[in-house]
């Protein structure tokens, strides 16, 4: 790898080569690279092909049905002080999110510079973020419920609105609050200290892999259940 | 920071103390890839049963008198469900994958012991949940094996209560399980290969299981989601997959939904589903012919890449199963073309298959003659499938026995066969016994003559017009009286070749008591499961120092050498094929 690199600097097939000099040699394709690590990353490209499928079949039965799809700007709208506001609540949801995704970013930083204590607080903010993003949630759902939304059907139109909803939110909610369940085990060992004796801080850039998925996978949620 | 690859690393094992902890909660992959087979045996043994009773009912119309035709269909479901996903994908992949692939690239275990231990445990578990189905009000499912909607969730459907709700729990419980397991095997072959054990000298087996899972692990997402959604239809009363219908004359709640979407999601499934099953068998065929016949793989890169590309092309071909669906014709242009091209490397495996026979040392081994009747059969089910590939051709076979005989000739009886050679080959190392030489001749010659006789009639009953999935057929005028004495005559074979896998079972079992200790190598094999320390392998595998490999897995005859095989852990000493690494 490295004597690639010596003969022929700066070339445009220079990052060509050394993949090509990684995949080829033995023990690891992935040179220093915790298995840990690649593991995560192979489990989110096969996570990525569930959601790839629920916003495929989400688009498919919207073009299906016969019945008109309710008007989503209307559906998502919250009454505050009075003025109708579009798509409010969706949008403070995504803006934490967003931000958790920020505070988790820096807790792999401190990770690495072994400040357990910054790390484990930040994790813990992260964490505390998803909990409230998945409250929301909850607010959101009853609302909806509330309002007459149910899986088989709902006032306004196509009964594969409220199915996809309930189906697509849920299993993206149940990713966050797992999530949150992770981050916190990860950060209450970090607090603990009990990669220590390691020194070795690469499970809170695993955890983090997995947080900014379901960060990613929102967005997605958002741009073609939430804005379409 | 120090780094240690985790094959310098010795990352410590789990040493369980206790007999349980040994044996029941294993994290040994030997002990979880054993449980896996056993665990997938004996579920593929109720399949059999099943098939033998469905053969029973076609060749001797009410002769089984709780053969009812409801009763009929739910075995078709379960013998096609249980013999596809939980006897063939677990058996392959959780079994050969978790014993070969830690054993082959010379680790001490899969990379994450404890998320494999869970994956046996939980694919357990979902084999209960489908053997609970049996069991439960209005029984198992009678949906067919590829539960279309709407039928699969209609008042009138066999095991529609109860049935279908444990068959995709089953599904779904299944898909996590696998996950659990694949992600070990993909991560452990990419990350905790030992030193010298480069990509390009993997064993084919390694190869075929390590592309196989990667399909799985993409392929399997649709079938979860399909699970999921027509659960929802059925539990929730959601539309997903029902449009607005009459049942038995009442209007059902059911309102807009997609059919045809739930056809996609499962082929999309579907299709890598049968290249999850045959690259494994692919890769360990090769393994077989080359060992058996002394002499190095025709073509080995060739044949790492035809695996690659097979996996890649089986994404773009799923709905060739769907030609009769009413989809838009155009589709069927497109993927008839990519279901054609699939066919220019699987005829390149074949090739070199045969080129490796050509002039070899061949000894006819049990394993050898299964691997040689993999070839025979593969060839047969391989070209039939260039037949149905085509849509003109596809769409008046589609309803027959034609493709019946088809996708058993090819991925029924061909994987089972690779799956019994390979038993043979690898039961010396696993419980360090040599099995009875003759009864497994015997077994083989039963196997393969029957099989043959069973599948290749029904290719004429398939030109004939038999149609498919019939209960009872009766006296019609487009069957003659000859294609109901060729049905019982497949019966008859049906329930001779079924019985003759109690010689296998004797075989094996006995074998394990009593049978003459193998030794260590005794196929004289280069690949590395063969150069372990001791024989059955101890937990770690290599004892103090991992194996480091210095050749490719193929050094058999090789010129100049003291004996026709070079293990691929002695060093070079001047004598090699000439394969760059």
């Amino acid at each position: 790898m490295t004597d690639h690199a010596a003969t022929d600097p700066g070339t445009q097939s220079q990052g060509l080569k050394s993949l090509v000099a990684d995949w080829s040699t033995d023990q690891e394709a992935f040179k220093r690279v915790h298995w840990g690590k690649a593991m995560m990353w192979i489990f989110l490209l096969s996570d990525t092909f569930i959601f790839s499928c629920f916003l495929t079949s989400y688009m498919t039965v919207r073009s299906s049905t016969t019945l008109p799809w309710p008007d989503t700007s209307e559906v998502f709208a919250l009454t505050i002080a009075g003025h109708k506001i579009p798509m409010i609540l969706i949008a403070i949801m995504t803006f934490v999110l967003i931000s958790s995704s920020g505070t988790m970013a820096l807790a792999v930083n401190y990770g690495y510079r072994r400040d357990r204590r910054t790390t484990a607080l930040l994790m813990g903010a992260t964490a505390l973020f998803g909990v409230t993003f998945v409250s929301m949630q909850a607010f959101e759902w009853t609302k909806l419920i509330l309002e007459g939304v149910r899986p088989w059907g709902n006032p306004w139109g196509a009964p594969q609105f409220g199915s996809c909803f309930f189906m697509i939110t849920g299993f993206h909610g149940m990713h966050v609050s797992i999530g949150v369940i992770y981050l916190t085990t990860i950060a209450i060992k970090v607090f603990r200290g009990d990669f220590e004796r390691k020194g070795n801080y690469e499970v809170v850039e695993i955890a983090g892999l997995y947080w900014h998925f379901v960060d990613l996978v929102w967005v997605f949620i958002f741009a073609f259940f939430y804005l379409w | 920071m120090a780094y240690a690859t985790l094959a310098e690393d010795l990352k410590e094992l789990h040493h369980p103390k206790s007999w349980v902890g040994k044996y029941i909660w294993s994290q040994d992959h030997k002990y979880i890839a054993v449980q896996y087979m056993m665990t997938a045996v004996a579920i593929g043994v109720v399949a059999l049963v099943l098939s033998d009773l469905m053969r029973l009912q076609i060749g001797f119309p009410g002769s089984v008198g709780f053969i009812t035709p409801e009763a009929y269909y739910q075995m078709i479901t379960m013998h096609g469900m249980i013999m596809v996903i939980y006897l063939l994908t677990a058996l392959l992949l959780g079994g050969f994958g978790n014993f070969l692939i830690p054993l082959m690239l010379g680790a001490r275990d899969m990379v994450f012991p404890f998320v494999n231990m869970l994956s046996y445990w939980v694919y357990l578990l979902s084999v209960l949940i489908l053997v609970a189905s049996f069991f439960v009000p209005g029984g198992p499912t009678g949906a067919g094996w590829t539960l279309y909607p709407p039928q699969a969730i209609l008042p009138g459907t066999p095991g529609r209560d109860w049935g279908i709700i444990l068959m995709l729990a089953s599904l779904a419980v299944f898909i996590v399980a696998f996950t659990m397991g694949g992600l070990n095997y993909v991560t452990t072959v990419l990350q905790a290969r030992t030193r010298g054990m480069t990509l390009m000298r993997m064993p084919l087996s390694v190869w075929g299981i390590f592309v196989a899972t990667i399909l799985a692990l993409l392929a399997f997402p649709a079938l979860f989601v399909a699970s999921i959604m027509m659960m929802l239809d059925r539990v929730l009363g959601t539309s997903f997959f029902m449009p607005a219908l009459v049942s038995q004359g009442q209007l059902l709640g059911y309102n807009g939904g997609s059919p045809i979407l739930f056809q996609h999601l499962f082929w999309f499934f579907g299709h890598p589903e049968v290249y999850i099953v045959a690259l494994p068998a692919f890769g360990i065929v090769s393994d077989l012919i080359a060992t058996h016949a002394r002499k190095n793989i025709f073509g080995y890169r060739m044949m790492v890449w035809a695996i690659v590309i097979i996996g890649g092309l089986s994404f773009l071909v799923w709905a060739h199963h769907m030609y009769v669906s009413g989809m838009n014709p155009y589709f069927g242009f497109f993927f008839a073309t990519s279901t054609l091209i699939i066919a220019v490397p699987t005829a390149i495996k074949v090739y070199n298959w045969v080129l490796t026979l050509w002039k070899g040392n061949i000894h006819f081994t049990v394993p050898m003659l299964f691997a040689i009747a993999f070839i025979f059969t593969f060839i047969n089910g391989g070209l039939t499938g260039l037949f149905l590939g085509n849509v003109s051709v596809d769409v008046p076979l589609s309803g027959t026995y034609f493709v019946v005989a088809h996708f058993h000739m090819v991925m029924g009886v061909s994987p089972i066969l690779v799956i019994f050679g390979a038993i043979y080959h690898w039961y010396p190392k696993i419980t360090g016994r040599m099995w009875n030489e003759t009864l497994g001749k015997i077994h083989f010659w039963f196997t393969f003559l029957g099989t043959y006789l069973i599948y290749f009639p029904m290719h004429y009953l398939g030109l004939l017009g038999m149609p498919r999935r019939y209960y009872e057929y009766g006296h019609t005028a487009f069957i003659p009286d000859t294609a109901h004495y060729l049905n019982a005559f497949i019966t008859t074979v049906a329930l001779i070749v079924g019985a003759a896998q109690l010689i296998f079972f004797y075989n094996m079992i006995t074998s394990y008591f009593y049978g003459p200790k193998a030794g260590g190598n005794p196929w004289r094999a280069t690949t590395l499961e063969w150069q372990t320390p001791t024989t059955p392998a101890p937990h770690g595998n290599w004892g103090p120092n991992l194996p480091v490999v210095y050749r490719w897995a193929y050094d058999y005859s090789v010129p100049g050498a003291p004996e026709d095989f070079i293990p691929q852990n002695v060093p070079a000493f001047g004598t090699s094929r000439n394969h760059k690494t």
